[in-house]
């Protein structure tokens, strides 16, 4: 039953072959006794999840049921959940329970999906390895002395372990799609605007976007129908119909025309990791699209871009963790510095120090125009590199990572080496635009993904290449060995 | 060479948006603490800032008003500092980019004069919480404390004049002329004491001709007579400092207005680097000609504007006309006692005489004065059609103010006070009067034409004390002037 995609799982709660609750069950009971060696859920809401299974079942039998009713998934702890611990995977809100839902939660509780609980990762999506959490590193099924990725490592994980069929992820900087990856999953990261952020516990607010991670393009298109459109809680997404996702997966890609930049196939990729997007490359070829190599030359701007702007926006995004309302509180400080030092200073853990340190710098005066303003400039032209590519092609593909998951512990000396991981993400959150992973092959026995980047709101177009890409290879469908 | 002060003010005008600025919480005043505080307020994680449309509108009008330059674009930014009343560790406010640009107040000086103050740019933003300090104690009776978050994300309008004012009573000027805009917008209720307008004053002293000099920053002066004695104790501080040969620092400074002194609060050294940025999680506010349109084609009349009615249609001088559009609230009461009584000149001596009079006798505002605009038009208008004479009028006034009773007609029957005119009952008492005082009726008809009319007042005066004030002053002076010839 684990081994099935949520559109299985659907098709078998329709015709009755298995309930909601059963289902649950099962997926209960394998966190239960698989999870103790991935650390991939932080907070697990068994008894909520069989209140909703039952439910789900009780729609359905009463003919009420959606599409995805019944359907188990997981949230990272990102998302705000009403009543349940809602953590950031930081000290600092390791004890906040959120009195709300953020819309994409509710969204799905209305659909009637069934939460399982709340996944690791990075302490406030700060980090590529999932070794940035106060409840500790999630390790990669695929290899338990690698990393899965980060920051929606534990959604990563789980998914590709079978914990869950689908977990919900968010992607700032790469944060869906390079855990994907290295997890063999699916991951999606929409346009800028397409799902609500209200909820989602900001990181940096002009680059961060939720989006489904499941086993298939075809899953992560029946999950974007429930979690995409306008929400008047969040000025910044957009009143944009949403059309179906699922409609154009199989539109044939006949006459498709694919941009490969030479920026993502130079210096810093292995050649092992070439090789195999480049088979990947060769698929789409076979089903009649054309390849063109492109040029997008401020590709090396971003990482100096995005850690400027996204450090600053968290400097300020973070101020209001400060002791005073909620989240950690020192013990018995003596005045109000010490209230603020102390509360700050235990509550966040090393990353998200440095992060908002080097963000307060960029922001302060005398400094602005040199960080600041220049990295918004840069983002302009980097935004301009891809409208000028999408002139002469429909889609972009290269690697989503320079190299496979590297193993615990090696890059954590070294947090520039760890920011260079998400050279070939971070531009596509500078501009917008949506992008997705799907697993591409296996480099020394670890999976790696092959990015495809459409224009903005081309969601069904990325959804309908992968979908095809997926139809015609069976990389999405290997499990890690110890959990077939 | 002589000394003078250079000021300029900046007042935080709270509107009068039924909302906060970014999320859907009340602004009512006086609720208990942290009851109209929703999550957005509080500055839970995950929460976003959604902007109040009427807060932008309220603005825009108040740009109109202004003759200022609307910014067609302008943004939100983060001015970020850490304090307990300010949850979200930064507040919103525009910056570079303001709603409402250059415009102008016209201010009316005491020696009848008016002087132009420009205004540099107003700004929306959001009000921080408050910090009670008092009657907090831990288990040990340590003082704590208390954050009341009602007032956070409350909007603000902040308006920066240009330093131009020279005196106290220009600040006070300015800032009255202000208010007497916000409240005629209905933007703002202008309430002080509840501090729907506060207002912080930069004060620097130089001599004529000379370059400026250093200033200070006053805060927290919220009301007329604070801003008055606080700009007053600044310049007198100031002088005094320089005369000794010191030198003023630059630094921001508190008024106690128990003490009637500033103090320094921080010096430029101390102040905060707010790192200012563009709100990433709100959109710029993009306005277009048919939206100001829009909003000119709604806007009431203004205090400019009324004036020039008042003496153009009403008659009336510019003096009366100044005072009467002074603010919203005394020029509907004006008005409604114009409508009432159907007389400009009458309605406007009543206004300005007698009731000002009470009302400054008994501190009393317009708003909330105990004679209905309605009551004095009444009135106005028994004096008009001769029901009553003036004494006979104030008479009716006084039971009125003191709530004697409703009815102007009332009164009048309870206490007699209606006028004769009935030529025969007035000619009777006429009569009474002459044969009791022979002598003087033999003094008057001796006395040269030039003397006489002095002299004929005594017998008007025993002529209405004897109809108890009734009579019609008229008729008697006619009637006298045909009985003594």
């Amino acid at each position: 039953m684990h081994n099935k995609t949520i559109a299985e799982l659907a098709k078998g709660l329709a015709d009755g072959d298995f309930s909601s609750v059963e289902l649950t069950r099962h997926f209960l009971q394998r966190i239960n006794t698989l999870d103790s060696q991935y650390n991939s859920f932080i907070t697990v809401t068994g008894e909520q999840a069989l209140a909703q299974a039952e439910a789900a079942d009780a729609l359905r039998a009463a003919g009420n049921a959606g599409k995805l009713a019944g359907i188990p998934i997981a949230h990272k702890d990102i998302f705000c959940t009403e009543g349940v611990l809602t953590t950031c995977a930081s000290k600092m809100l390791s004890n906040f329970v959120a009195p709300y839902d953020a819309t994409v939660v509710s969204r799905f509780k209305q659909a009637g999906l069934v939460t399982l609980g709340k996944t690791n990762m990075d302490e406030f999506a700060m980090g590529s390895s999932n070794e940035n959490s106060f409840y500790g590193a999630v390790k990669n099924p695929w290899a338990l002395g690698a990393v899965p990725g980060g920051s929606s490592g534990g959604s990563a994980a789980a998914v590709a372990a079978r914990l869950v069929p689908a977990a919900t992820g968010t992607d700032t900087g790469g944060s869906i799609r390079q855990p994907a990856a290295f997890c063999g999953i699916t991951g999606l990261k929409p346009t800028y605007g397409r799902v609500s952020r209200w909820g989602m516990i900001a990181y940096a607010s002009s680059l961060d976007q939720g989006g489904p991670m499941a086993r298939t393009a075809e899953d992560c298109a029946l999950l974007l129908n429930e979690m995409a459109g306008f929400d008047p809680k969040d000025s910044t997404s957009l009143k944009k119909a949403v059309p179906d996702y699922t409609a154009d997966l199989n539109q044939p890609l006949a006459g498709l025309r694919i941009g490969l930049p030479k920026e993502y196939f130079g210096e810093g990729l292995s050649s092992e990791m070439g090789d195999t997007i480049m088979t990947a490359v060769k698929e789409f070829e076979k089903l009649g699209a054309t390849i063109h190599e492109i040029s997008l030359p401020n590709t090396m701007l971003a990482i100096p871009a995005y850690y400027v702007i996204a450090p600053a926006e968290a400097s300020s995004n973070l101020s209001r963790y400060d002791g005073v309302r909620f989240g950690h509180r020192c013990e018995n400080p003596v005045n109000l510095e010490d209230l603020y030092k102390r509360s700050r200073g235990e509550g966040f853990g090393k990353e998200v120090q440095r992060r908002i340190l080097v963000g307060t710098y960029a922001l302060s005066e005398g400094y602005y125009d040199a960080y600041y303003r220049k990295a918004q400039r840069i983002r302009r032209l980097i935004q301009q590199d891809f409208l000028n590519a999408f002139n002469e092609v429909d889609l972009i593909m290269g690697p989503t990572t320079p190299s496979e998951a590297f193993d615990l512990g090696s890059n954590t000396d070294d947090p520039v080496q760890m920011y260079m991981e998400d050279i070939y993400t971070l531009a596509v959150n500078l501009a917008g635009l949506p992008g997705i992973s799907v697993p591409a092959g296996l480099v020394n026995g670890r999976p790696v993904g092959l990015q495809i980047l459409a224009g903005h709101f081309q969601e069904s177009q990325l959804l309908n290449a992968a979908h095809q890409f997926q139809n015609a290879t069976n990389w999405h469908q290997l499990a890690p060995t110890a959990n077939q | 060479m002589e000394w003078e002060a250079v000021i300029g003010l900046e007042i935080h005008v709270q509107l009068a948006t039924q909302s906060k600025i970014f999320s859907g919480a009340s602004i009512a005043f006086g609720s208990e603490p942290n009851t109209q505080a929703c999550a957005v307020d509080l500055g839970l994680p995950g929460i976003l800032p959604v902007l109040n449309e009427t807060a932008v509108e309220m603005a825009v009008k108040f740009g109109l008003a202004v003759d200022a330059e609307i910014g067609m674009k302008s943004v939100f930014e983060r001015k970020n500092y850490f304090y307990p009343d300010l949850p979200k560790g930064y507040q919103t406010t525009q910056n570079d980019l303001p709603i409402i640009g250059p415009g102008l107040v016209e201010i009316q000086l005491e020696n009848g004069t008016s002087k132009h103050i420009r205004i540099h740019h107003a700004h929306l933003e959001e009000d921080a919480g408050k910090s009670l300090h008092e009657a907090f104690f831990d288990e040990n009776g340590r003082g704590m404390t208390g954050v009341d978050l009602n007032r956070a994300g409350t909007p603000l309008l902040e308006i920066v004049s240009q330093p131009e004012m020279n005196s106290a009573k220009e600040a006070v000027a300015y800032i009255k002329a202000v208010h007497s805009i916000v409240t005629y917008l209905g933007i703002s209720d202008g309430n002080m004491a509840e501090g729907s307008m506060r207002c912080d004053a930069n004060v620097s002293m130089h001599y004529k001709g000379t370059p400026l000099g250093t200033r200070c920053e006053i805060k927290n002066i919220n009301s007329f007579k604070f801003i008055e004695k606080a700009i007053n104790h600044e310049i007198e501080r100031q002088i005094e400092l320089l005369e000794d040969g010191g030198r003023v620092i630059q630094e921001t400074r508190l008024y106690d207005p128990d003490k009637n002194e500033t103090r320094s609060m921080r010096s430029k050294e101390e102040a905060n680097d707010y790192r200012y940025f563009p709100c990433p999680d709100l959109l710029p506010v993009v306005l277009d000609e048919a939206y100001i349109e829009h909003i000119r084609s709604e806007m009431p009349e203004l205090p400019k504007q009324k004036k020039q009615r008042f003496i153009d249609e009403l008659g009336l001088s510019a003096y009366d006309a100044s005072v009467l559009s002074s603010t919203r609230a005394m020029a509907d009461y004006f008005e409604q006692v114009f409508q009432t009584c159907g007389d400009a000149k009458s309605a406007a001596n009543w206004v300005m005489g007698e009731l000002s009079a009470q009302m400054n006798k008994d501190n009393v505002e317009v708003e909330n004065c105990p004679v209905s605009a309605v009551q004095l038009g009444q009135l106005v208008k028994r004096i008009i059609d001769s029901t009553i004479n003036a004494k006979a009028a104030k008479q009716v006034f006084v039971a009125l103010w003191e709530k004697e009773g409703n009815s102007v007609d009332e009164i009048i029957a309870d206490k007699g006070l209606k006028q004769v005119t009935d030529t025969g009952a007035i000619a009777a008492v006429v009569d009474e009067v002459l044969a009791k005082n022979p002598q003087q009726v033999e003094q008057y008809l001796a006395a040269p034409a030039d003397k006489r009319g002095k002299m004929i007042g005594f017998f008007v005066g025993q002529i209405m004390k004897a109809s108890k004030g009734t009579a019609n002053p008229q008729m008697v002076n006619q009637l006298l002037s045909e009985k003594l010839g």
